[in-house]
């Protein structure tokens, strides 16, 4: 505990000694430069970083405070593995046709010569349905293809086709992938028009020149352009996807064993009854979306040194 | 020709995308309409609408809201401003540590804040209803600071922030004054849509403010659609329509702030 007043300090004075031979003035001065943004560096050390830190030494050490690997080598059992590999698919999945259902959207809206209106529109839509995700995300879905959701029913009705005889179900891994897939496109028709947009049509114009058809454009000088922007955006949704809680657990309580929900049910005291066992779970949810995140920081990077 | 091939295949994206968009509401808002058995009826709004839980937990999260875009914006637009001013070669750290809440779930972030603030630690905030709703207020601003940050940021950069600093101060003004009297208002229409989706994303959270035992509207939505059959899709229309009319006040905004709008 009493880490935390020292590290603050423990900045701001690295702020007061940047640069050497300045003057005790120009230090003073540079001190005070630093100030401006002090409320907010201690807001983030006490609001997202120290209690991240927190979990990540908690992970390493058992219920007495002592150095230990124990925690971590306890996530390599069955039931935990299963849950962060389940998680995983869902995440994968709903990434992986995220992506490529917005990108097929935002293509069509950006380059696909269709009426003005039709841009703004979707990209309005989409920032709506990217922030209408959660619980009740959860009930519409409930709603249109539960047991006695309407599209159920209209199915059964009048095609005479059993949705639910099918082994569907709404509270399965395809019915959260499908729900997820409702925030993940529009998410990723938001990131990925303005790289659309960078495409030049001077570039499509000089492969029609040289004999290129549309197929040999998309495929040799579309896609490699986009093709850094594509997997990043995609790397972004699984992050997304892989710590989301609520959406999940408003569907299908705790009955599907996903990584968040597993820490939820510990957190509130339901499982487990294994604190650091919990740190542990939480730090390897931070190590998979750090992993991503980090990919798709690259990968932003090479894309925008790409155009440039 | 051939443009007319990828027109077509343009149209099928759009109607198909609009189809698995449009259904599950149009899906919603009917099955939200049979709570009466023989007829469609608006009962299911009515009895959310009348419920005193809804009012409670509905105010209680506006209230939260309202504190968490109050706050964010004072601690995001001087930072901003400073960074842009004055700490030009710090602006890669500090646009790290507000995307940071994009890779730190948020389930992590309030596991963190349990073991941080809990009832026997050096700050326990979590030991009393008003600190653990200044917890929770802290927790939202961290959750919007990704969104907020960087519509702010991108404000300022459209503005002279170093022209119009120096002909305030060559006036006399203070660093408040300057803030509050040319900074802020130039960056209205940024401000305003950080804080119309900051209030999208706060209303109805459900994590933070389920593990923190907060009267909340998210854990009262996850109660009801636990228990009810028609009134949670009820509740799905009341909160997309929230959400819908966050993002169509950003627009108003966005197109009311710039001479050239610009599209989202």
């Amino acid at each position: 505990m009493q880490r935390k007043p020292m590290a603050i300090t423990e900045t701001v004075e690295q702020a007061g000694a940047p640069g050497s031979g300045a003057t005790s003035r120009r230090r003073a001065g540079q001190a005070l430069t630093w100030l401006g943004i002090a409320p907010f560096l201690i807001f983030a050390l006490l609001f997202l970083i120290l209690p991240t830190l927190q979990l990540m030494v908690g992970a390493l050490q058992d219920a007495q405070g002592h150095f230990t690997l124990n925690n971590i080598a306890r996530l390599f059992t069955d039931d935990i593995l299963g849950a962060y590999w389940i998680s995983f698919k869902v995440s994968f999945v709903s990434a992986a046709g995220g992506a490529l259902i917005g990108l097929l959207l935002a293509l069509a809206a950006i380059q696909g010569g269709l009426p003005g209106w039709i841009r703004p529109t979707l990209m309005t839509f989409s920032g709506v349905a990217s922030n209408f995700a959660g619980v009740p995300l959860a009930f519409a879905f409930l709603a249109t293809l539960g047991r006695i959701g309407l599209l159920t029913a209209l199915l059964r009705q009048y095609l005479d086709f059993d949705l639910y005889g099918t082994g569907f179900s709404i509270l399965s891994f395809t019915g959260l992938t499908l729900t997820y897939l409702y925030f993940q496109i529009p998410l990723m028709v938001l990131i990925v028009a303005p790289a659309i947009d960078g495409m030049k049509a001077e570039w499509r114009e000089a492969c029609e020149s040289l004999g290129g058809g549309t197929w040999y454009f998309w495929w040799h000088v579309a896609l490699p352009i986009l093709f850094p922007s594509i997997l990043g955006s995609a790397l972004l949704l699984f992050a997304n996807a892989f710590g989301a809680v609520a959406t999940a657990y408003a569907l299908t309580g705790s009955s599907l064993n996903i990584v968040p929900i597993l820490l939820f049910a510990q957190i509130r005291g339901d499982v487990l009854h294994d604190q650091n066992l919990g740190y542990a779970l939480a730090l390897g949810m931070i190590v998979v979306t750090g992993l991503s995140n980090a990919g798709y920081i690259w990968l932003r990077s090479r894309a925008e040194r790409g155009v440039a | 020709m051939k443009r007319t091939t990828s027109r077509i295949g343009a149209w099928v994206a759009i109607i198909v995308g609009s189809a698995y968009f449009l259904l599950p509401l149009a899906a919603t808002f009917l099955f939200s309409l049979k709570m009466r058995r023989d007829a469609l009826s608006f009962d299911a709004y009515k009895v959310v609408l009348t419920d005193p839980q809804f009012q409670a937990t509905f105010s209680y999260s506006t209230l939260m809201a309202v504190l968490t875009i109050v706050t964010g914006i004072l601690l995001v637009v001087p930072t901003a401003y400073w960074i842009q001013l004055k700490l030009p070669r710090l602006r890669g750290l500090v646009e790290f540590i507000t995307l940071l809440p994009l890779v730190i779930p948020a389930i992590v972030i309030v596991f963190g804040y349990l073991k941080m603030y809990n009832s026997s630690a050096l700050l326990p905030l979590t030991a009393h209803e008003r600190s653990t709703d200044l917890l929770l207020v802290a927790s939202y601003v961290t959750l919007s600071l990704p969104y907020l940050y960087r519509s702010i940021d991108t404000g300022l950069r459209a503005v002279d922030v170093r022209g119009l600093t120096e002909a305030a101060q060559s006036l006399g003004a203070g660093w408040g004054e300057i803030l509050l009297r040319v900074i802020f208002p130039n960056v209205k229409s940024a401000i305003l849509s950080g804080a119309f989706l900051t209030f999208a994303v706060v209303i109805g959270e459900f994590t933070m403010a389920s593990l923190l035992n907060r009267p909340a509207f998210g854990p009262y939505l996850q109660l009801i659609g636990a228990n009810r059959a028609y009134e949670p899709s009820a509740l799905a229309i009341i909160a997309f329509l929230v959400t819908w009319a966050s993002m169509g006040l950003i627009q108003v905004f966005a197109h009311n702030g710039r001479a050239k709008p610009k599209t989202a």
